[in-house]
């Protein structure tokens, strides 16, 4: 359920900066998704077919950008992404890490028409 | 013409901005106010019941419970001896800031010194909606198991406390405390832990104590 109020967010931004620049279509949409951010790709592609619908959006491609998130171990100075089965650094197995970045969830650009 | 414009905008800006209203709202009434989530069954509403037992001989509070439907909660909460305004988010998997805001304007906050907002139950989707309230705070139960930290991340990253619930029930199934603890720390360092039973009322002090430090 919740795609759907980000993907009206998504739309709400788009627009407003495209017309601030005075275009007439939006035709690449450039997101950045961390992964600690919980948004399902697929699902916010379902709701922006149909609400871009009717605007200069509608047809514009989206484009998702899944950024790994990163981790530091304070021991070893070891950066990673976390892998399957938990959070340990994989180089030497401690928990004494630290996370430094997985929150993003920003629109970076849009290609636009005018 | 064909053009790049460079954006660099949060998505939920909208969300974050009407949040600044809501904590404005609660600034101005001299209300401090707590967002507390967790998923279904892990002891939201048993933990504000307990809460307003002890708390409202000491202090006025309101509570506002989010629900996909029914008002079993605010009930619950009214019965308990608090002011209670449900919000029926009707398939939302999340209270927002704009259902937080609309929910303040039916409330008058004179005289209110606590509010306790009730999310939805849900280990996913709060986590990224800010409401304008001063903390959060996480519940984790004993019979969801120890591995929830690295399931859901997202949810133990951004809060300011956690209690854990149900610690009565330790001896009865399997639950590594050192395991959980582990991936608690890594995701928040130094996160303050209340582990308490609201069935027993053990432990529930100290998280009295907390509230009443922290309003």
């Amino acid at each position: 359920m919740h795609e759907l109020t980000v993907t009206e967010s998504i739309l709400e931004i788009a627009l407003r900066h495209a017309n601030e620049a005075k275009a007439t279509r939006i035709t690449n949409l450039y997101l950045v998704i961390g992964q600690f951010a919980s948004i399902v790709d697929d699902s916010v592609q379902f709701y922006w077919d149909i609400i871009s619908k009717e605007t200069i959006a509608e047809g514009a491609t989206l484009h998702f950008k899944r950024l790994p998130a990163t981790l530091h171990c304070r021991d070893c100075n070891q950066d990673y992404s976390p892998g399957s089965t938990g959070f340990s650094c994989p180089n030497c197995h401690s928990n004494h890490v630290q996370i430094v970045s997985g929150d993003e969830f920003y629109m970076e650009a849009i290609d636009v028409e005018s | 013409m064909p053009k790049n414009l460079v954006i660099v905008e949060k998505i939920l800006s909208a969300n974050d901005r009407i949040a600044a209203e809501n904590r404005a709202i609660f600034d101005g009434a001299g209300v401090k106010a707590l967002n507390l989530m967790a998923s279904p069954g892990a002891g939201k509403t048993s933990l504000i019941e307990q809460t307003i037992r002890r708390l409202q001989p000491r202090m006025n509070l309101a509570i506002i419970d989010g629900d996909i439907a029914t008002n079993l909660d605010a009930d619950r909460a009214e019965a308990a001896g608090a002011l209670a305004i449900q919000i029926n988010t009707g398939g939302e998997c999340h209270l927002d800031a704009v259902m937080v805001n609309a929910a303040l304007k039916q409330m008058d906050l004179q005289g209110i010194r606590l509010v306790i907002v009730e999310n939805v139950g849900n280990l996913v989707c709060p986590a990224g909606f800010k409401l304008g309230t001063h903390k959060s705070v996480l519940i984790a139960s004993i019979p969801e198991g120890d591995d929830k930290p690295y399931k859901y991340p997202g949810m133990y990253r951004g809060v300011d406390a956690l209690v854990i619930n149900k610690i009565d029930l330790l001896p009865y199934v399997e639950f590594d405390m050192d395991y959980f603890r582990q991936g608690v720390e890594i995701l928040n360092p130094g996160l303050v832990s209340f582990p308490l039973s609201c069935k027993t009322g053990e432990g529930l002090d100290a998280w009295i104590d907390w509230i009443v430090e922290n309003t």
